[in-house]
């Protein structure tokens, strides 16, 4: 069985990922696909606490696997705005380039 | 002492604020204006030989107040008797001379605010009390000479006598600071007291000192008396309305001058001797003379009938002024009493004729107003009698001591008096020659019939007082009284003098200009008055003034505009310009910086 350590490389290694894409991507839709990839990295890392973190009945500890489902729970819903939000900004500016997304500059 | 005093002072300010806010445009104002006048003559005829003082503290920081007070004594009283006097008369003068005027509210209002501003310097017991309304009756004098404002002239006659005041001023406020330094007391009664412990304990600057303050509060009376070099204003103040100029240009306000040097003088109770030996007295006696002398002969040439008199009020001030500085002030004072009537007289029979002669004031399209308007011209004769100081007026009574101080003190200044004593009934005989006998000359004085009796009527009141108010008795109205006054005394060289100068210069002026339609002398120097203006309008204000406003421009434009308002603006501008470049509305640019955050705080917080 994998240890905790692998668990947490693996997560960091998704989150890492996930960040990178939200930086360099310039594809709206991909930035908000690595935000979901962060998302489920925070989520593996909650899951692998839970299952090294016994409580003394022998089961994982249940308070991150709820903490798990609010995250799924909140990022549905996110999406759905997300979604929402790229489909108007495209009717509004033909683009989801965000290179040409600057008229909030200072 | 009782409120009687307050509400002198009051009264007219209570009606001022009335007609301003209240009667605008309504012609109560005249009636609430004359009326107070006529309550104020009242109560100042009622106050006469009282004496006393009150006062209230007005304002105070620690240690040092300031009073309104006043004071009551038979300078102020009988000073009272003048400005309250002639100001009642000129005031009924005003209702018929005024009657078309549109303004004729703000007109009353103006002449009622000046009441109170006059009342209070004569009444004031303290010298900041003073210098206020020193200030008060510079702007009411300013309000009156520009009532028609609609005039380019008039109205920078009014901007031009504030200016001169202002000038003055300035030096009188610096004479007012350092005579508080001296005596410690700012209230005349305490200044006595205060200038003795100064002496004692600096003699040896104590003379030098005095000298400078006397000299600066003096920069004021040149201002207010139009003394020399500050005269310009006056003959220019003639735009005003003629009853302004009847009672504050001839009879109260300039005379303000020589009431405020005398009051000073008289409340420091020195030695005549002393005060006589001063720097100070000498320069203002000598300033006296010389504004007595090249006033006179200004007047020679003038041909608008209001600035003849305009002139002759500045030489009558410049005696009085010498006087004072001769330390024979209540010779001044007595003066300043007679020619206020008689002055005031000659001011409203200018009005007179103006009104008659539609408005014209150049003597020269007038004539033969004797027999048009004979009520007018007899009154008008009997203020010219006095002017001259022909024996028997009220003129020669207090014309003769001031002759007398200065045969006495200074012979130089006593020959300087002497000519201008020819020379005053030189130019009135010339005034009165041309503009009242011979043939009227234009349509105006053809056409000109006598006054109604509001305006006659004052006429005569003060014709009377130009007759008789030198005499022994009478003159006990006047503030202050030298021994003999009213008494004829024929010996010594100055009667004979002061005779032989008015029938001269009757003689002259009645030869000379007999029959002339146009003046046979010209002497563009007197008539252009010594160049005096020009000289004050080419290299004053265009080179001093001019340089001084391009500094105040440099020091507001660049200092305070530049480096203090515009450069706190600029600052804020680039401080906000470099937090611009933040906010560069890239999506990922902000994404990476706050992922740099968090590894930051997390560096911070678990690796530290």
């Amino acid at each position: 069985m994998a240890t905790l350590h692998q668990y947490l490389l693996v997560s960091g290694l998704l989150f890492a990922i996930g960040l990178a894409g939200v930086v360099l991507r310039r594809n709206i839709i991909i930035v908000f696909m690595c935000l979901e990839l962060m998302l489920s990295a925070a989520n593996l890392t909650l899951i692998a606490f839970s299952r090294f973190n016994l409580t003394s009945y022998g089961l994982p500890d249940p308070n991150s696997q709820m903490l798990v489902f609010f995250v799924i729970t909140v990022a549905a819903a996110e999406v759905a705005v997300g979604l929402a939000i790229i489909v108007a900004l495209y009717r509004a500016r033909q683009t989801i380039h965000t290179d040409d997304l600057t008229s909030m500059r200072g | 002492m009782n409120q009687l005093p307050w509400i002198l002072l009051f009264l007219p300010l209570v009606v001022a604020a009335a007609n301003q806010l209240f009667l605008k445009r309504s012609p109560l104002a005249v009636i609430t204006s004359v009326a107070s006048a006529a309550i104020t003559f009242g109560i100042a005829v009622s106050l006469l030989g009282k004496t006393g003082t009150s006062s209230f503290e007005w304002a105070s920081v620690i240690g040092f107040s300031i009073d309104l007070g006043i004071t009551l004594d038979p300078l102020s009283t009988g000073m009272m008797i003048v400005v309250t006097g002639i100001g009642l008369l000129v005031h009924i003068f005003s209702v018929a001379y005024m009657k078309d005027d549109e303004a004729k509210a703000r007109f009353f209002t103006g002449l009622s605010l000046f009441m109170f501003s006059m009342t209070g310097i004569v009444l004031a017991s303290n010298f900041i009390m003073t210098f206020i309304f020193w200030e008060l009756v510079g702007v009411s004098s300013y309000l009156l000479i520009g009532h028609w404002y609609q005039k380019d002239s008039a109205a920078d006659a009014a901007k031009k006598a504030f200016l001169c005041n202002r000038v003055g001023d300035f030096g009188f406020l610096i004479g007012i600071l350092l005579l508080w330094r001296i005596t410690d007391s700012l209230a005349f009664d305490g200044m006595a007291a205060g200038v003795k412990a100064f002496q004692l304990a600096h003699p040896a600057i104590f003379a030098a000192t005095l000298s400078t303050a006397l000299l600066c509060v003096f920069c004021g009376a040149v201002g207010k008396s139009a003394q020399l070099p500050l005269h310009v204003w006056l003959p220019d103040a003639m735009e005003g309305p003629t009853p302004v100029s009847a009672l504050i240009h001839a009879a109260t306000m300039v005379a303000a001058g020589v009431y405020m040097l005398f009051r000073v003088q008289f409340s420091l109770h020195l030695e005549p001797e002393f005060l006589r030996g001063l720097f100070s007295s000498e320069v203002i006696a000598w300033i006296g003379g010389i504004t007595a002398l090249a006033a006179a002969l200004m007047a020679t040439q003038q041909d608008d009938i209001k600035r003849v008199l305009a002139y002759s009020t500045l030489s009558q001030l410049g005696y009085m002024v010498m006087a004072v500085g001769l330390v024979a002030g209540e010779a001044g004072m007595f003066h300043l009493f007679t020619h206020a009537w008689f002055k005031a007289l000659l001011f409203l029979g200018s009005g007179a004729v103006i009104h008659a002669c539609h408005h014209e004031q150049d003597i020269w399209k007038m004539g033969g107003l004797l027999k048009k308007m004979p009520i007018t011209g007899i009154t008008f004769l009997i203020g010219f009698l006095a002017l001259i100081a022909i024996p028997g007026t009220s003129g020669f009574f207090s014309k003769e001591l001031i002759l007398d101080a200065a045969h006495e003190h200074n012979p130089a200044l006593f020959w300087i008096a002497a000519v201008v004593a020819v020379l005053t009934p030189f130019y009135m005989t010339r005034l009165f020659v041309v503009a009242f006998l011979g043939k009227p000359r234009d349509h105006g004085s053809e056409h000109a019939h006598e006054v109604g009796p509001l305006m006659f009527v004052p006429l005569a009141l003060l014709a009377v007082m130009a007759l008789i108010s030198g005499y022994a008795g009478v003159n006990k109205l006047s503030p202050a009284l030298p021994e003999h006054a009213g008494e004829f005394h024929f010996h010594g060289i100055v009667p004979w003098v002061s005779l032989a100068a008015v029938a001269i210069g009757v003689a002259a002026g009645y030869l000379l200009y007999k029959g002339k339609d146009k003046d046979p002398v010209s002497i563009p120097l007197f008539k252009n008055r010594f160049y005096v203006d020009g000289f004050y309008d080419n290299v004053v204000v265009r080179y001093f003034q001019d340089a001084f406003a391009g500094i105040v421009n440099f020091f507001d434009k660049f200092l305070i505009d530049g480096v203090g308002v515009g450069g706190l603006s600029r600052g804020a501008e680039s401080f906000g310009n470099l937090f611009r470049r933040v906010q560069s509305g890239n999506l990922q640019g902000y994404a990476f910086t706050f992922g740099l955050g968090v590894v930051l705080v997390i560096y911070f917080t678990v690796f530290r």
